[in-house]
């Protein structure tokens, strides 16, 4: 019962990593464009609500509406002003840049906030949870974050397939200087792509400060599971991306209930290591089309 | 017979030689003259960093390889330094030889899962695994978990305080001038011309017979066998840590990657630019070390936009300097000016940027 109550939580916690992964699959399906600073970003987002809340006593819900919006437009005028500027088939300046952008988040984070932990407090749906049986219980918190997960990668696949800004991305996707040619402004449309991947990493974010503390320096390992999520997943697939997600909390949680020696991380070793086995056997991810 | 011939040297580069020689002996001597060590304790930081850096730029400037993971070879050359000098009885110096070997044998299984990812994918992949022995040194009694490891005075042998001191900064300076001759040399073999050209165009050198996989795999193994050892001389230098400062990323990567960029990725002579800079920076943020983060990380990423091969690209745009002789260019009767500044650019490619 414990080992099952593990997977529903880690099924749960997925919910969280798929959030964080959906930014970086689509900024690297549209443009290929892979964002070091992309953890980085999602706590920049959840400090940014500490402010807002701070400054107008919202609640961290309800903040999204300002700091989703303030997102958005980081990542869009970022994507103008700079990341386009390093689009080439050369991946090094991309890397480099955003690599240079996450130290700099972490060390004015830390410059501006201190490096205590902070949360963001919802009230008492915090502690709230339905009781399936007498040993499961699930978490408010946890299932509202899946289903805004699920949401929104529905919503991303929905736009991606059924509308003409879709189109769009799928087709600079496919060959940039074509849809260059059907008078498609791909720079403009990078940014656009960028904006989204800023404002649904923000939302991860805030779900993250709702659900446990954060620091300034808690960026890198948001950064590395929604990679793992992505490549778990299969680049290119969105729902890839969610069972990405799902597998890789089932893996934090089951791991989490080994015995280990400081009680330090297994939970995340564990993950670490379900990705490097699926690496290893199924480069091209669970649900992928290609090999990359 | 038009005169023409295809030369490596120059007067320049004889010159850069000659200049790096007469550098190398005055700071081989310093032990000698700087008795009170004020300059050599914190040159000692300078000559390690430009190990890394040399290390770094090796696998991102000329392999395509950009790691994020560096500092899985350090933590595994100081964890393995504790252990054979600690654990083992083994002499401190020795050990770090083995910490080199160490962090080379375990650098094969690491470019097993790493090589199947490719650029920025193949950056979050090498920081995942450096994560994951970051993770097993925590939970390894043997290794002491998230406790402060200590290399005791016992461990270091019957060796003085000023012998430590001195053979620690020699160390340093060998492995500087070691890690900056491995860049050299490597650039000037046959590996060295396969690696350029699959930088250049990957699937073309493929075609000609260039076996991509093994070029790549022979200086990611180089690359690990020099900064595990260098991670066991920064142990000998300041003996006391703990796993998250030997595994820190913002330490052994972050800096280093920050060092090459600013002094140009893809030249041998950049990363020392690069760590003059740093060194520079540090003296006047000496208490700072957030602020030096954010300064040296704004200056990376703006320099990766507007001038990618850094300071010394810049340089070389303006005078084509060549301090080591690395690259082949033709001389004679009517070869006017320099050969196209620069290491060579990748072709621009008009096709889809492949990660």
């Amino acid at each position: 019962m414990e080992w099952l109550n593990a997977i529903v939580q880690g099924i749960m916690l997925g919910g969280l990593f798929a959030l964080f992964a959906t930014g970086l699959s689509l900024a690297f399906g549209v443009m290929r464009f892979v964002n070091l600073a992309h953890g980085d970003l999602a706590i920049l987002g959840a400090f940014v609500a500490v402010s807002v809340i701070s400054a107008t006593g919202l609640n961290p819900f309800v903040s999204l509406v300002i700091v989703v919006p303030v997102m958005l437009a980081a990542g869009y005028a970022l994507q103008l002003g700079a990341f386009n500027f390093t689009i080439s088939p050369d991946p090094l300046p991309s890397i480099l840049v955003t690599f240079g952008l996450g130290i700099v988040i972490q060390n004015v984070l830390l410059e501006t906030y201190s490096a205590d932990s902070r949360g963001l407090d919802v009230g008492s749906i915090e502690i709230e949870s339905i009781r399936v049986t007498d040993a499961i219980a699930i978490g408010w918190i946890p299932l509202i974050t899946l289903v805004v997960a699920v949401t929104v990668l529905g919503a991303l696949q929905l736009m991606l397939s059924r509308t003409s800004l879709g189109r769009a991305f799928r087709a600079v996707s496919d060959d940039p200087p074509t849809a260059r040619l059907m008078g498609i402004n791909d720079r403009n449309l990078y940014a656009v792509a960028m904006g989204i991947a800023f404002a649904t990493v923000a939302v991860a974010g805030v779900f993250l400060g709702i659900r446990q503390s954060f620091g300034p320096l808690d960026g890198p390992a948001q950064l590395l599971y929604a990679f793992e999520a992505v490549v778990i997943g299969g680049l290119g697939s969105v729902w890839g991306t969610l069972v990405g997600g799902l597998l890789l909390g089932v893996a934090h949680t089951v791991g989490g209930q080994f015995e280990v020696t400081y009680g330090y991380g297994s939970g995340p070793l564990v993950g670490h290591l379900v990705f490097l086995v699926v690496l290893a056997t199924k480069p091209s991810g669970l649900l992928g089309r290609r090999a990359e | 017979m038009t005169g023409h011939r295809v030369t490596r040297s120059d007067r320049q580069s004889t010159a850069g030689l000659a200049v790096s020689a007469v550098l190398l002996v005055v700071l081989f001597l310093l032990p000698w003259w700087d008795s009170d060590g004020s300059l050599r304790v914190p040159l000692v930081a300078i000559l390690y960093y430009l190990a890394l850096a040399q290390m770094w730029n090796l696998l991102a400037g000329f392999a395509g390889l950009v790691s994020i993971g560096q500092q899985m070879f350090v933590g595994i050359g100081v964890y393995t330094l504790l252990s054979f000098a600690e654990d083992f009885g083994v002499d401190p110096y020795l050990s770090v030889l083995l910490a080199g070997l160490v962090a080379a044998v375990l650098s094969l299984p690491v470019a097993a899962f790493a090589f199947r990812l490719r650029g920025g994918y193949f950056a979050i992949g090498t920081w995942v695994i450096a994560e994951v022995f970051r993770l097993i040194t925590l939970e390894s009694d043997f290794l002491g978990g998230a406790n402060v490891r200590t290399l005791t005075r016992e461990s270091l042998g019957g060796y003085s305080l000023d012998t430590r001191n001195t053979v620690t900064y020699l160390m340093a300076l060998g492995l500087a001038a070691g890690a900056t001759a491995i860049v050299v040399l490597v650039l000037r073999s046959r590996l060295g011309l396969a690696l350029r050209s699959i930088r250049d165009n990957q699937e073309g050198a493929r075609g000609l017979g260039v076996s991509v996989g093994r070029a790549k795999l022979a200086v990611w193994v180089i690359s690990a066998f020099w900064t595990g050892m260098t991670g066991a001389v920064i142990l000998l230098h300041n003996p006391s840590t703990r796993a998250e400062s030997a595994f820190s990323v913002l330490r052994w990567t972050a800096l280093v990657v920050f060092i090459a960029i600013i002094g140009g990725v893809g030249s041998t002579t950049g990363p020392i630019i690069g760590v003059a800079i740093y060194w520079f920076v540090r003296e006047f943020l000496e208490d700072a070390e957030e602020w030096r983060f954010i300064i040296l990380g704004l200056i990376a990423a703006a320099m990766a936009i507007t001038a990618p091969r850094g300071i010394y690209g810049l340089l070389q745009k303006r005078w084509s300097v060549q301090f080591f002789p690395v690259r082949r260019k033709l001389v004679g009767p009517g070869v006017t000016g320099p050969s196209p500044g620069g290491p060579a650019q990748p072709v621009a490619d008009t096709s889809h940027p492949s990660a």
